[in-house]
């Protein structure tokens, strides 16, 4: 009984017991999140990707605060069905500047990865101001509020600094420009050359079709991008993934 | 083994430790379950050798089956367009205004339109195509651009008044704010008003009538019954895409009103497209 002896020295010791817990955790550890950052296929290369804009992350923030996620999922599974449904299944590079990520896990709405263009400025900020005036059969809540809550960027800039800490790959002309790129994405009028070139695909629009910019301009510059980045005309999907 | 010790009471073995004099029998698990635990192991094993598991320096080991997500998808979605390919390439390639003589694909292109109204469509022009406010009605027989199939399913391909598409159709409605004084507006608001047959004010709609004829007429036609190719409401029906009430009419000659529908051809694909028309228009309304 040489072992069962030794296994009752393990447990007399408090020390012991966490030194070597916490040595079989590390095995579980290292086997299952290690390889995600050297393995090559985890994220694969795609074309199209970028960071998202400072209205676009500020979107992203209230899609958050909101608890979106709680209801709608960004996450296209590869099935027929889903894919019939939303478009082609999402990848790994579709999510890679979200910190977090808003996979979610489950759909009382329906799934949002691939939302942008879908719909009209216009029709968004009907949806969230009362969902039921165009889905009748819908049961989301309210969210007219977005409409009357004015932001003026303050902490934007500190906003994409954040991310590009966590590692997003913003730019220092990015950083600089934060505050004006914001502004200029929701006024087609303003000279927003500077903010397409810097994001690639960003939309200008008054979103919400008042003249100041509130949180429901911000959110549909959000949606309005989701899934529209990655240019599937020259993608390949690796089978082997 | 001589420290075995056995409880006196039960006759069975116990764990050894003792609580303050509190011991622990020490029963052996029920064969069974400890076999199907043995089994379950052996099957985990075997799984991971068959299947994509074990990380490695480059990528995950494949598995010997040879199994992939992606390979999976792809092969249903083959499968299935495989099984439609007839149908599919005649629906692409289908004359629209002779489609309904085709019976077989006629049936296809309205069932197939039909499930992909319901996934794309219903959320502006609702899940039975009756519309809301903004979103216009596909019931009736009173169309904005057209209702004819050509029609409709160039509506469908390319969208209206959107920017991604060069082909959208497009007009715009100036807002008369900022051009007509305000008894102006009301003036007009109550002739369009007599136009539907509504209670009106007689001599303000007279006085209307002029700015109507000034300002509204090119579009709109001088009796008010609209323009296709403008895509200019006919305005002396029942029929009101934002509300016959007279704030409602005063809103949208003061501020114009600017729908946009997204282009759906490149999304839908050609057969999606037609088959979306065909659904559309056998609703009733179509031409």
């Amino acid at each position: 009984m040489a072992f069962l002896d030794k296994h009752k020295m393990l447990e007399r010791s408090p020390t012991l017991l966490l030194v070597g817990s916490f040595l079989v955790v590390t095995v579980g550890g290292i086997v299952e999140i290690a390889p995600l950052f050297y393995l090559e296929n985890t994220i694969e290369k795609v074309e199209g990707m970028r960071p998202y804009s400072p209205l676009e992350l500020t979107g992203r923030d209230i899609y958050i605060r909101e608890g979106c996620y709680v209801c709608h999922s960004q996450m296209i599974r590869p099935m027929r069905d889903e894919v019939e449904r939303y478009g082609h299944y999402s990848l790994a590079a579709e999510s890679m500047y979200d910190h977090p990520h808003q996979w979610g896990s489950k759909r009382t709405g329906p799934d949002m990865a691939r939302v942008g263009g879908r719909y009209s400025d216009a029709w968004h900020v009907d949806h969230l101001k009362d969902p039921q005036s165009v889905v009748p059969e819908s049961i989301m809540p309210k969210y007219a509020f977005l409409a009357d809550t004015v932001i003026d960027g303050e902490y934007v800039q500190d906003l994409v600094e954040t991310h590009r800490f966590v590692g997003v790959p913003y730019t220092d002309e990015m950083v600089a420009q934060a505050s004006a790129d914001f502004t200029v994405q929701a006024d087609p009028d303003a000279d927003w050359d500077g903010l397409v070139e810097r994001y690639p695909g960003a939309v200008v629009s008054n979103f919400d079709g008042q003249p100041e910019l509130t949180e429901m301009d911000a959110l549909i510059a959000y949606l309005q991008m989701l899934g529209t980045l990655v240019d599937f005309s020259t993608f390949t999907p690796d089978a082997s993934r | 083994m001589a420290d075995k010790d056995i409880d006196e009471t039960s006759g069975i073995e116990t764990t050894g430790h003792d609580w303050d004099g509190i011991k622990e029998l020490n029963n052996p698990l029920p064969r069974w379950w400890l076999w199907c635990f043995y089994l379950t192991i052996i099957w985990g094993v075997g799984y991971t050798i068959a299947y994509p598991a074990w990380p490695m320096i480059t990528g995950a080991t494949s598995g010997l089956l040879g199994y992939s997500t992606r390979a999976e998808v792809a092969a249903e979605i083959a499968r299935f367009d495989e099984q439609n390919a007839s149908l599919e390439t005649a629906l692409a390639g289908a004359d629209l205004t002779t489609l309904a003589e085709n019976e077989e694909l006629y049936r296809y292109a309205v069932a197939g339109g039909a499930a992909v109204f319901r996934a794309q469509c219903s959320q502006c022009h609702g899940s039975g195509a009756a519309g809301a406010e903004g979103y216009p009605n596909l019931l009736d027989d009173d169309w904005l651009w057209g209702g004819d199939i050509e029609n409709i399913a160039y509506t469908i391909r390319h969208g209206i008044r959107n920017e991604t598409d060069f082909d959208a159709r497009w007009s715009e409605m100036p807002a008369f704010g900022d051009i007509l004084a305000r008894d102006e507006i009301d003036g007009v608001v109550q002739h369009v008003l007599a136009l539907a047959g509504q209670n009106h004010d007689a001599n303000m709609a007279a006085a209307g009538a002029e700015v109507f004829y000034d300002q509204c007429s090119a579009c709109h036609g001088e009796d008010g019954t609209g323009n296709r190719d403008l895509g200019a409401p006919n305005l002396t029906d029942a029929i009101w895409l934002y509300g016959s009430d007279i704030d409602s009419v005063t809103e949208t000659v003061r501020n114009a009103r600017f729908g946009i529908m997204p282009p759906w051809g490149e999304r839908l694909g050609e057969a999606d497209t037609k088959a979306v028309a065909a659904y559309v228009h056998q609703l009733g309304g179509g031409e």
